[in-house]
């Protein structure tokens, strides 16, 4: 058994306004540069809908994550190690720019620079690329807000696998949902494994995946090896870049940027323990319906005494074991299994996961009556069908996300019970396998949502393991860049730089 | 003049191509990427880019086996010095072709597409240029080289490269009496060894490396990096 720990991330869809908020912060803190305007390191979809980049979820297409072989083994999607060499030339699976969105700003001078005339002045799109006038834009991000544009684009969404698509495109029938999307922080990382020359690590502290810029090259595989699609090639400098979790600020114990700033609270940030010898087992279940199952099998109990033991033996700290105890993360995958990872059939084992929303019922105001299961509606009523959660989240597998929902309906009318009658209804918690205390934790987790429950996060123990004096007179984040921003124009090569300490490898 | 370009200035080329590529890797790692444009454009990129990697990999091959493997070894092997030319002439033509063809895809797509224009550096146009001028002077010497086989040019070549990296002075004297297409080819691929740690050519070295790191020296797929030391035992 090798224990490691990993900050998960649960989003809870339930909750979710659709505001943009995570997505406009995280750009303001990481990518308002050049190069990364186009690139999104965290977005929020409507649903249903193809996403960003267009049609991004279909791996038929893009040949993204992993597969299993005829013969058993597990190899990335777009090909073994000597295939993906073999791309390293050009890439056939790699987007174009215009599959995100061409980056375009406006001529926004001119509102106050024209001349007097007839007309209003209007700021017109310029392309960030070129610099030259966009006439139409075709793309942007979040381009498929709210349901825009026609159904027959939006129903190519991969996940009406096996729904009869058609009557969702009528009016009365319709049904969205929003998905922020930022990296997964994988236990598989595809992106790590396609990458040829190994800048891709993950971390074996806290399970954050990052590029190291000074060693990436651009061969760009890990753009089209990951199936999320969040890994993003800078056109400016070169290199790929991607979500970085915030670890400055996980490391000092704060949640990330996005998380933060949510103002729905529907995020969560804990600590997951597992077992990174099972990994590849996990991974590489033989029916894709069993991938949800197999990555429950690797997180450990951090309530465990012989967990504890050996994590501690393993060095971990022992405030990481604690926080792994107070995880929300563990409570709502675990405990209570409301929680699921996106798209499993991925083979990634993905950390950020999702609570599946409920929504109105179906054909109750057309019916006369809602399609009640008991003293519960039925959730397989309600107006986001079941089988399109299921392909989200769980490989096609129902039950599963029906379960969830059930649960949190019954959170719902328990809590309505005891505090509109007063009635604490105990019932209707056992009908879907929950004790009172546990209802009410998930009240106060779910519901009220209070900054501490939310994010649990312990610190990194630098001082244990770094040398301060390597880090004297550093400057903190400037690209690779030394203690200047930008491009030092008088350097040989195109930049100036101080060499970082970076963290070792291991086996 | 003659020593200048082929006894000096081959010195000059070699030790500004190593030392200028280690000072590059160590000091500035972050400049050190292959600048790929195919984001930007992927028209015109799939099939210039192969044909072009794939020829000029191959000449370039050509060029270390043909030019430094001791001809005893050829001898040994049954080939004379004839018809190494001509093999060597008429494989490298046809790479050759293959190159030129994939560049100039290349090269039309980095000038007249307005993305690839706009986000190239001088030297990303500049060093695709002379790659191309240096195959169109390869591809030139191709029919001079086929046309007069019965001399065994290569033969002089090859005294030169080898004396080259034998350190011995008066290698330049060996190609002397060479055509003038011959000298402007290794005076400009000497210049192109210059420009390499300067420019985006360095990511050759990655791709070389690429293959055995990724293949060999990493077991697995996964990568997972520490901070936390080794523990040290307690002293007795």
């Amino acid at each position: 058994m090798k224990i490691r720990a990993q900050i998960g991330m649960v989003l809870n869809l339930d909750k979710c306004i659709g505001c943009h908020t995570c997505s406009v912060t995280c750009k303001n803190v990481w990518t308002s540069r050049d190069g990364v305007e186009y690139a999104w390191f965290n977005n929020v979809e409507t649903k249903p809908g193809t996403g960003y980049p267009t049609d991004w979820e279909n791996q038929d297409r893009w040949n993204g994550g992993w597969i299993r072989t005829k013969s058993g083994r597990l190899q990335p999607r777009q090909g073994a190690k000597w295939r993906v060499l073999a791309n390293i030339f050009a890439n056939p699976d790699l987007p174009q720019i215009d599959d995100y969105y061409e980056p375009f700003d406006f001529d926004y001078d001119h509102l106050k620079s024209a001349p007097e005339g007839t007309a209003v002045p209007t700021a017109r799109p310029r392309s960030r690329l070129t610099g030259e006038r966009i006439q139409k834009i075709e793309k942007g991000p979040n381009w498929e807000e709210i349901l825009g544009g026609e159904f027959e684009k939006r129903s190519k969404d991969y996940n009406f696998d096996g729904i009869q698509k058609q009557i969702y495109g009528e009016y009365e029938n319709t049904f969205m949902m929003y998905l922020p999307r930022l990296c997964e922080h994988c236990l598989n990382p595809a992106c790590a494994a396609s990458c040829p020359s190994g800048a891709i690590y993950k971390r074996e502290e806290d399970g954050i995946v990052l590029i190291d810029q000074e060693k990436c090259r651009g061969w760009r595989m890990c753009v089209s090896g990951c199936p999320y699609k969040k890994v993003y090639y800078n056109w400016s400098t070169g290199k790929s870049e991607k979500c970085t979790l915030c670890y400055p600020r996980i490391e000092s114990g704060n949640p990330t940027v996005c998380s933060e700033t949510c103002v729905g609270r529907i995020r969560y940030l804990g600590v997951m323990l597992y077992d990174a010898d099972k990994i590849e087992e996990a991974a590489n279940a033989a029916e894709a319906m069993d991938l949800y199952d197999a990555q429950l099998g690797l997180f450990l109990d951090p309530n465990d005494p012989e967990v504890i033991a050996q994590a501690r033996a393993q060095g971990i700290p022992a405030d990481w074991i604690e926080a792994a105890r107070e995880s929300p993360i563990w409570k709502m995958a675990m405990d209570w299994k409301i929680a699921f990872p996106l798209h499993p059939e991925y083979r990634t084992l993905p950390m950020v996961w999702y609570i599946p929303p409920l929504s109105p019922i179906q054909n109750a105001a057309e019916a006369g009556a809602i399609g009640m299961d008991g003293a519960m509606p039925d959730v397989r009523n309600l107006r986001i069908p079941l089988r399109y959660l299921a392909n989200l989240l769980t490989a096609g597998d129902e039950a599963p996300i029906a379960a969830a929902l059930e649960r949190m309906l019954a959170m719902r009318g328990y809590m309505r019970s005891k505090t509109v009658d007063g009635l604490i209804d105990e019932g209707l918690a056992a009908r879907v396998g929950l004790s009172t205390a546990m209802i009410e934790d998930m009240y106060r987790i779910l519901a009220l949502a209070d900054y501490e429950d939310r994010f649990v996060i312990p610190t990194t123990h630098r001082e244990m393991v770094e040398d301060a004096y390597d880090l004297k007179g550093g400057c903190g984040f400037t690209d690779g860049n030394g203690c200047s921003t930008g491009i030092s124009k008088g350097s040989l090569f195109g930049g100036a730089k101080r060499p970082l300490k970076m963290p070792e490898e291991v086996r | 003049m003659n020593t200048f370009f082929f006894g000096i200035y081959p010195y000059i080329a070699l030790t500004v191509l190593i030392v200028g590529s280690i000072a590059r890797y160590e000091r500035d790692p972050f400049t050190w990427k292959s600048a790929s444009s195919q984001l930007l454009r992927r028209k015109q990129f799939m099939v210039g880019s192969i044909l072009f990697h794939l020829g000029v990999l191959f000449i370039f091959a050509g060029h270390l086996f043909g030019l430094l493997v001791p001809h005893q070894i050829y001898e040994a092997m049954g080939i004379d010095a004839e018809s190494k030319q001509i093999l060597a002439a008429s494989a490298g033509g046809v790479a050759g072709v293959a190159a030129i063809i994939g560049g100039a895809m290349l090269a039309h797509r980095r000038l007249t597409d307005p993305r690839i224009r706009a986000t190239s550096s001088f030297w990303d146009t500049a060093i695709l240029l002379l790659l191309l001028a240096q195959l169109a002077l390869g591809l030139i010497s191709v029919p001079i080289s086929l046309a007069t086989y019965e001399h065994a040019d290569v033969l002089l070549f090859m005294a030169w490269a080898q004396g080259i990296f034998t350190f011995q002075g008066d290698a330049a004297g060996h190609i002397a009496s060479v055509a003038l297409v011959y000298k402007l080819h290794i005076v400009l691929g000497l210049t192109i060894f210059i420009l390499f740690p300067f420019t985006r050519l360095v990511h050759i070295l990655s791709g070389i490396a690429a293959p055995f790191r990724y293949l060999f020296t990493r077991t697995g797929y996964q990568i997972v990096r520490t901070r936390r030391q080794p523990r040290r035992e307690p002293a007795e």
